[in-house]
């Protein structure tokens, strides 16, 4: 046991936060505005859907990115305008999106390389060091910018706003609509590189389902983590480190538990962050709430 | 002071010429004209619904005319929304707030007027704030959270955003709504202040007592139609009455003296915590006879709501006893306080006294689903319960289609006539009628008074909390007086004076009536 | 009983709503179809004869139509206490689990005593998975849909884990990644000769009317309807939210229940660890059933016949998964249309609020 915390264990632990990391601070961007994004997963899919078959078509994993992100982009559009213009029941939305992600992936794959189950290999991001992609210390960077922006400057002020009180907001002229636009747009783009960092980063190819519930647990993340984008980083890094021990234990010969069973383990922990602290906790207060006029 | 005759008035900073606004199915505004002078402090005068808050939306921008005009400071003024509106000189402090509680008092003031920056430089803006409120006498602390402030304070906080604004024109809608008679007084103050540095006020009310005490001048609208502006010292509280429900309406009621029978609701050393955990209420004693209507007055938020829960079974107790008909109604929930007798008139009627997508007749189930004739061994009877709500709508003049009507497609005044309808057909000893009249219609108001009156009349016991002091003046044989969760007073009808009762309710009590002095 | 068969103007529109929403998202379909170079209307063609065209093919249908309408309501019954229950797909794998684990030890029983315990216990299984989030929320305000995602993981995970390590114990069978065979005594019997169509879709008839006459004549349907409408209504009117809400999400989860165990006592005869994915379907079939339990029996058809339909649509070289997109469509296109049935109130809501807004002191 003794070599069971090592650095291999320590890179895993980074690279499973990754994902999960991306995806909270665009959830927790969106829910500041005051809209609830369920669509996360479906979101984290299309980017990293799009992210190989960019690459694929373009035969470069940085264009590949690019049109990961803007397809993840196009999916938190249609979030936006059914659930802030359309002022849909933005939990019916973000499913509708998971489900259209999960099936037009599946329904490409099958168009585009003509198998059911996962892509050809396509050429990835590259890596900073041993298993280290460059996506991970961009999402680590991410932390401090986002929380710059959000408690630093004048838009952040702003989003809070149409997040805690859009009527509020709206009677000192500011625009909430836009704001909430802009809000969950951006949390469609940080879901897209988190799909993307599983699809052309981590691996280099795309399979069904391959986020996994991360865009639920990325919520739960962010609910666990208080809205902010530190306590999002202590969450991710926490679940993270579930699935990292899952993983090291696998490769461990004689590890006392089942690797079977260890798989559940980030689900669990998951569960056990959302209910035993979720009480302390709230969120926005105008969070699901729709604005007065538009 | 001045001699109108011979000096021409000041400029006008705010002109609606014949406003008109149509929704589907009301006229708000129906050819309203208002011309405020620089300078004044202009009150405006109107019954609940009367078209007041139509009229500040237009001026405001957030809702456009469809006929008419308006002028700020003589130039023709179409604001898009409030941005433009505040960019032309106009603030506005809401009635209900609107502020960002988990934001500081800084950060509500600059937001949306932040400049054309994108850092916020946080000290330096609460230092800014600092300033102004020191200027105009607005004592507070920049740094602090709005949750954690008064309501006072934060009424402040709206009319120092207004100032940081730029605002030389100050619209506030029904400002002392919320306030103890105290922090009416410093309102005053402050806004005499703003006077005094040239700022003008629009300030809406509906209570004439306000208009004596604050304004220079005074508009009156009714049904949408400017009634008349008059100077306030050159008119009557009579003559603005008149011009504000209309002649020939008379609102006080008939009411025959009361014979209190035995007691029947009694609550000894009552405590109770409110939502935070927090102790928020405190009852020595509190007796409700049969025969009596006893009303419950205070300023908002001094435990009414706590009290009100514990009396309907909605909020347990911590402390003492509480019995109905002498039953000791410990861990009940509110379907055994119904058993005991007790019917509830809720503040709230789309939020607690209606399920407004329910249909009538499944409105009339609420409560009542535990006993025959709605329901018999967990079944419900439908085409009994049917007909029982078409009876009750007959005899209540509920004004609907049908039984299925869906409560939401009722007007505010025969939602609340079902509601009554379904609490006194359980024939109970004890009604607890919670601000019963809020938001309805004179003829509406007329209505529920009169119900209430027959209850009491009917040898039953009747609980009345209202922030209308007038109401419950005219509808209570007793009256105690809530603050800060405890009953600081408790008052024959008749025998106590409005102004005394202001006292108490802003914080005086018995032991210390002399100790106060008034501000009379 | 007149009320509820009343054709207002309201339900009417949310009838035609729902067609119009399943005719947009067809539509759409098309022009993802066309974009990835297969011909829409060969498609659906195809589509069509596999779903209802032969006698195999109506069978085939009305398979799929079970569990979606199982599921369907498993939705209904927890939206309708404002619980949004994503969780069906983890309830149903929990109850085809454990009612096959009951079918395949052979107790020996008579089959008018083993199949109904199987039933019973899928129902409580499911029942079990539903009631935990619904716990969860009313004890520690934990969002439901996060915890349910999580529990369906947990229960693919569970299962598998069980069905690989734990065959000493338990009657599975690793090699075929699934439980061993059920008994015939525990067996739902095939209703239609020539197709696999078991009484599945009998039991998902019934519990649609069950669920019916629950929600609209029982005082516990009542309940549930009104916490699910007004939380602070229903508390006034004595209706304890936190109760109402565990026992509809237990009742969800044992609809989902029935569900999986018409999958392994039916359909299979054992339970595969592969989850069958009726959960976001079932979602769809409630939306579009408009959370009333006899609708979702239209609604489940039409989802049946999508699902049943789609693997002939290989035949037009066009991928089965596009049903999942033309699903998520529907949602989106319900959603919208939904907006515009609104809209009149929303208007009138907006209007009257401004005209009163001076009068309502709203309370604390």
């Amino acid at each position: 046991m003794s070599d069971f915390f090592t650095l291999a264990l320590l890179t895993a632990v980074l690279r499973m936060a990754t994902p999960l990391l991306f995806a909270s601070l665009g959830g927790l961007t969106s829910e500041r505005s005051g809209v609830m994004n369920i669509g996360l997963e479906g979101m984290m899919l299309t980017g990293a859907f799009f992210a190989v078959a960019g690459t694929w078509w373009t035969s470069s994993a940085w264009l590949g990115l690019l049109v990961g992100v803007l397809a993840s982009a196009v999916a938190a559009l249609i979030h936006a305008i059914w659930s802030i213009t359309f002022r849909g029941d933005q939990i019916v939305v973000g499913t509708a999106i998971n489900l259209i992600a999960a099936g037009l992936s599946a329904f490409l794959v099958q168009t585009i390389w003509g198998k059911a189950g996962a892509s050809d290999r396509v050429e990835t991001l590259p890596n900073i060091a041993s298993g280290v992609n460059i996506l991970v210390p961009i999402a680590f960077v991410l932390v401090p910018v986002v929380h710059f922006f959000l408690f630093r400057t004048k838009q952040g002020l702003h989003i809070q706003a149409a997040g805690e009180n859009p009527q509020a907001a709206e009677s000192v002229g500011i625009d909430v609509t836009r704001y909430r636009y802009v809000a969950v747009i951006a949390s469609g783009i940080f879901a897209g590189l988190g799909g993307a960092f599983l699809s052309i980063g981590d691996l280099s190819y795309f399979t069904l389902d391959m986020t996994a519930g991360r865009g639920f647990i990325a919520l739960a993340a962010v609910i666990f983590g208080g809205w902010s984008p530190l306590g999002a980083l202590g969450a991710t890094l926490l679940f993270g480190a579930a699935q990292a021990v899952q993983i090291q234990a696998q490769a461990t010969p004689g590890f006392p538990i089942s690797s079977d069973l260890l798989v559940a383990l980030p689900y669990i922990v998951t569960l056990i962050a959302i209910t035993g602290l979720v009480r302390a906790r709230t969120g926005p207060a105008g969070l699901g709430t729709h604005a007065t006029t538009s | 002071m001045t001699d109108t005759a011979s000096i021409p008035p000041p400029p006008l900073a705010i002109e609606m010429r014949d406003i008109v606004k149509r929704f589907p199915g009301v006229v708000a505004n129906d050819g309203i004209t208002l011309q405020v002078r620089q300078g004044e402090i202009h009150a405006l005068l109107g019954e609940n619904g009367a078209g007041k808050s139509t009229l500040m939306n237009i001026l405001f921008g957030l809702h456009s005319p469809d006929e008419g005009h308006v002028f700020v400071n003589g130039k023709p003024a179409d604001f898009s929304g409030p941005r433009e509106a505040v960019h032309a000189g106009l603030g506005m402090v809401h009635q209900h707030f609107m502020l960002i509680p988990r934001f500081t008092v800084t950060e509500n003031v600059i937001l949306g007027a932040e400049g054309d920056v994108t850092l916020l430089d946080r000290a330096a803006a609460a230092r800014r704030v600092a300033e102004i409120a020191h200027a105009y006498g607005l004592d507070i602390d920049p740094n602090a959270r709005v949750e954690d402030i008064s309501v006072g304070l934060q009424q402040r906080v709206e009319i120092l955003r207004a100032l940081y604004q730029g605002s030389k024109i100050l619209i506030l809608d029904e400002p002392t709504a919320l306030l103890t008679p105290q922090e009416i007084e410093d309102l005053y103050g402050i806004l005499d202040r703003l006077r005094a540095d040239g700022g003008t006020i629009i300030f809406i009310t509906h209570k004439l007592r306000e208009v004596a005490a604050v304004s220079d001048r005074v508009t009156v609208i009714r049904r949408g139609k400017t009634i008349g502006t008059r100077d306030t010292r050159g008119t009557t509280a009579q003559e603005l009455a008149d011009m504000m429900v209309g002649r020939g309406v008379s609102l006080t009621v008939d009411r025959p003296p009361a014979s209190p029978g035995e007691t029947i609701l009694e609550a000894r050393h009552l405590q109770a915590k409110g939502d935070h955990g927090h102790a928020a209420l405190d009852i020595e004693l509190l007796e409700l006879r049969r025969g009596e209507i006893l009303g419950v007055c205070g300023v908002e938020g001094n435990g009414q709501g706590e009290l009100v829960e514990v009396l309907s079974g909605l909020r347990g107790f911590t402390a003492g006893t509480l019995t109905i008909g002498g039953q000791d109604m410990k861990g009940r929930n509110p379907n055994g306080f119904r058993d005991a007798g007790l019917s509830y008139i809720p503040e709230d009627r789309h939020q607690r006294g209606l399920v407004l997508d329910f249909p009538l007749w499944e409105n009339v189930l609420l409560g009542n689903t535990g006993h025959e004739p709605f329901a018999r061994a967990g079944l419900i009877d439908s085409r009994k319960s049917q007909s029982i709500t078409r009876g009750l709508m007959e005899e209540y003049d509920v004004r609907a289609p049908s039984p299925v009507t869906h409560a939401r497609n009722l007007s505010g005044g025969n939602q609340q006539k079902l509601i009554i309808a379904r609490e006194l057909y359980r024939n109970p000893d004890v009604l607890l009628a919670i601000q019963p009249t809020r938001g309805l219609d004179v003829g509406a108001i007329e209505f529920v008074h009169r119900k209430l009156v027959e209850v009491r009349d009917s040898d039953k016991a009747v609980l009345l909390v209202s922030f209308d002091l007038d109401e419950i003046l005219d509808l209570s044989d007793r009256i105690v007086v809530l603050y800060q969760g405890k009953i600081t007073g408790v008052f024959l009808s008749g025998q106590v004076s409005r102004s005394e009762l202001g006292l108490f309710m802003g914080g005086r009590t018995t032991d210390d009536a002399d100790a106060i002095p008034t501000h009379n | 009983m007149r009320t509820r068969f009343q054709l207002t103007t309201s339900s009417l529109f949310g009838a035609f709503g729902s067609v119009a929403a399943v005719i947009v998202a067809l539509l759409l379909g098309a022009v993802v179809i066309s974009v990835a170079g297969s011909d829409p209307v060969e498609a659906y063609r195809a589509l069509w004869d596999g779903a209802f065209v032969g006698r195999r093919s109506i069978g085939d249908t009305l398979i799929y139509t079970a569990p979606l309408i199982l599921g369907g309501l498993a939705f209904a019954v927890a939206a309708r206490a404002g619980m949004f229950n994503i969780g069906i797909e983890g309830q149903l794998v929990v109850g085809g689990f454990a009612a096959a684990l009951v079918g395949a030890w052979d107790f020996g029983l008579p089959k008018v005593i083993y199949l109904p315990l199987a039933l019973v216990v899928a129902a409580v299984a499911g029942g079990i998975w539903g009631f935990i989030p619904g716990f969860l929320r009313a004890k520690t305000g934990a969002h439901e849909v996060i915890t349910t995602i999580m529990l369906n993981y947990l229960a693919f995970r569970l299962i598998t884990y069980l069905v690989l390590k734990q065959d000493k114990y338990l009657p599975v069978s690793p090699n075929n990644l699934g439980t061993d065979k059920v008994v015939d005594a525990a067996r739902l019997p095939r209703i239609l000769d020539g197709t696999r169509l078991h009484a599945g879709i009998l039991i998902a008839l019934a519990a649609a009317v069950l669920l019916w006459f629950v929600l609209y004549h029982t005082t516990f349907g009542y309940n549930v309807r009104a916490v699910g409408l007004s939380r602070g209504a229903s508390a006034y009117g004595g209706i304890n939210w936190g109760t109402t809400i565990m026992i509809a999400m237990t009742l969800a989860g044992a609809f989902a229940g029935l569900a999986g165990a018409g999958e392994s006592l039916g359909l299979h005869g054992r339970h595969y660890t592969t989850p069958p994915g009726y959960g976001f379907t079932s979602i769809a079939v409630g939306l579009v059933g408009r959370n009333n339990p006899l609708a979702i029996i239209l609604s489940g058809l039409l989802f049946g016949a999508l699902s049943a339909g789609a693997p002939s649509m290989q035949s037009a070289d066009v991928s089965k998964e596009i049903v999942l997109v033309i699903q998520g469509l529907i949602i989106l296109a319900v959603a919208a249309l939904e907006v515009v049935r609104r809209l009149p109130t929303i208007r009138a809501r907006m209007a009257k609020r401004t005209a009163a807004r001076g009068a309502a002191r709203s309370g604390a």
